[in-house]
């Protein structure tokens, strides 16, 4: 039983393919065997097993083009399922929850986790714990890297998972030596955070591995990579730099995008889809308590289609206030979309993107132009009842009250965790 | 009951504002632990005798222990099936409650994985 030499300690829990976990929870038959998930609509592979992984298939293979692939290697595919990975999610994060208050969500599969006042606790045998008990709980496998920084416990989770056969799915880094170690064995390209762009420059100065890039000089660091890089540097030293953002911060942009499943021709037609992408971004600003003061409307063409006439356009249209109303982000979208449509034309895509985001308390009021305050009581009623009744049952009037925009999803999953009439059947 | 207490302004204040309480849930009462709460249908008639009929929904708890006389989803050779368990000192057995079908010996032969423990059955009548 050894004791970690640094006070503080973080964690990092990663989901065993996350994706293909959440589908093997419910078909415990297919343990073992090679699944592939598929984007929104089916497009192209955005998650494998580890045994599909090693059949060579590779990341972003589009779906249509693999079919013969997928047959040929008994490749289970799968539409995404996102109620039922966003409930795993949650599950997951939930038990999390009980092993330390501090815990940083940081994508639907990873979360780090800190550690104060546990220098008198086997780590190690508490990483064990929580391995265990997610695994039992919630039927998610899960690796898990703990070190001094962020960084650093990111690092080890590379290493638990690299050699899960050595490691049990856990490793510590708590020395000196196996610090430097796990920095000499782990490529540049491979560290957190190091884009393309970095890894390419740093690779040309001869900075192959993390530890290489420890050695740098920080003012060299701090000049090429900014003090994003400097912190990185100093988290892989063993010094944390890297806080836990308990908090998310609320994103950049929202964008709701979708290619069609035929094209479009008909103006109609293609109103109804932007009006009802903006209304969805409207949605989501809403529930991460934001608004936007920009927003961006596009269409295209399908430029696979090259004897079909081409066409693509973009606008960007800022608003006089920042809002969150999907009457007014839908009017604005339809606003900019008679800007830039162009007839004759077969769309196969468009999109909605928002941007300028700001936290709804940062909201201010402009003398002159201000959007009707009904809007938000309305706003807030519609956001109850699609809770109360589910999403997407109460419309604004430029969308087409009939239809629902239908993803392709051939191959999807159960809801078993999120509908009552999907949970498994049992003998 | 639906007490809309605090809107009164005028007269005595109504004696029921102090025990407030909120309604009962059918959740709180069958779900210990949600983290690890899920839920399944019942397929068939291996357990009428233990109350599972066709079409009823169970409620599972995951992080329960399995132990001798519970009632289990349980994962054999591939299979999701609910049956009792009866542990033995070196072998599991499955017990279906109907006299028709034979209790399954779980064997080191067979895949046996406890999914969950089931805590409630919720049937509609």
């Amino acid at each position: 039983m050894r004791k970690s030499v640094f006070l503080n300690v973080f964690g990092l829990v990663d989901c065993n393919n996350f994706y293909a976990s959440c589908e093997r929870i419910f078909q415990p038959s297919l343990e073992g065997k090679p699944i592939a998930i598929l984007s929104n609509n089916d497009g192209c592979v955005i998650a494998r097993s580890n045994e599909a992984k090693a059949l060579g298939l590779p990341m972003g293979a589009p779906a249509h083009q693999y079919n013969s692939f997928f047959n040929q290697h008994n490749v289970k595919v799968f539409s995404s399922n996102y109620p039922l990975y966003g409930d795993m999610s949650r599950r997951v994060m939930d038990v999390l929850k009980q092993f330390t208050p501090l815990v940083e969500v940081y994508s639907i599969d990873e979360a780090f986790l800190q550690f104060e006042g546990f220098e008198h606790y086997d780590l190690e045998e508490y990483a064990r714990q929580i391995r265990k008990r997610v695994r039992k709980w919630t039927g998610m496998p899960v690796s898990i890297g703990l070190g001094p920084s962020k960084a650093l416990a990111k690092v080890a989770n590379r290493v638990a998972k690299k050699f899960a056969d050595r490691t049990g799915g856990i490793y510590v880094i708590d020395s000196e030596e196996k610090r430097i170690k796990a920095l000499k064995w782990l490529a540049i390209g491979d560290v957190w955070g190091i884009g393309h762009r970095h890894n390419k420059r740093l690779v040309l100065r001869q900075v192959r591995t993390a530890f290489d890039f420890t050695q740098l000089s920080d003012a060299w660091v701090r000049k090429e990579m900014s003090v994003v890089g400097l912190r990185l540097k100093h988290d892989l030293l063993g010094k944390s730099s890297i806080p836990l953002e308990m908090i998310a911060a609320p994103k950049k942009a929202i964008a709701t995008t979708r290619s069609f499943e035929s094209l479009i021709d008909d103006y109609q037609e293609l109103r109804e889809r932007v009006s009802t992408f903006a209304n969805l971004c409207a949605e989501k600003l809403r529930q991460q308590n934001s608004r936007c003061h920009a927003l961006v409307v596009f269409a295209r063409s399908n430029p696979f289609m090259p004897d079909l006439p081409q066409y693509r356009n973009s606008t960007m249209i800022s608003l006089p206030f920042a809002t969150n109303s999907s009457l007014t982000l839908s009017k604005t979208a339809l606003h900019g979309l008679d800007l830039i449509y162009k007839s004759g034309i077969s769309y196969k895509k468009a999109g909605v993107m928002v941007t300028g985001i700001v936290p709804e308390d940062a909201y201010q009021m402009t003398l002159f132009s201000y959007e009707n305050p009904k809007h938000q009581a309305l706003m807030q009623r519609i956001d109850y009842l699609h809770k109360r009744f589910g999403p997407h049952k109460i419309k604004i009037a430029n969308q087409d009250l009939n239809r629902t925009y239908k993803m392709k999803q051939a191959h999807l999953s159960p809801r078993y965790t999120t509908d009552v009439r999907d949970v498994i059947r049992v003998r | 009951m639906w007490l809309a207490g605090e809107g009164v302004s005028a007269g005595f204040p109504s004696p029921a504002d102090d025990f407030k309480e909120t309604r009962i849930s059918l959740d709180k009462v069958a779900v210990k632990n949600e983290a690890a709460t899920f839920y399944a249908r019942v397929a068939g008639q291996s357990m009428i005798g233990a109350g599972l009929d066709d079409g009823d929904l169970l409620v599972i708890d995951r992080s329960l222990e399995p132990q001798d006389g519970k009632i289990a989803v349980c994962l054999i050779d591939g299979d999701f099936t609910v049956k009792r368990l009866k542990v033995e000192k070196d072998c599991v057995w499955l017990i279906a409650e109907n006299k028709r079908y034979k209790p399954i010996q779980v064997t080191e032969e067979n895949e046996l994985m406890i999914w969950g423990i089931v805590t409630h059955v919720l049937k509609a009548l």
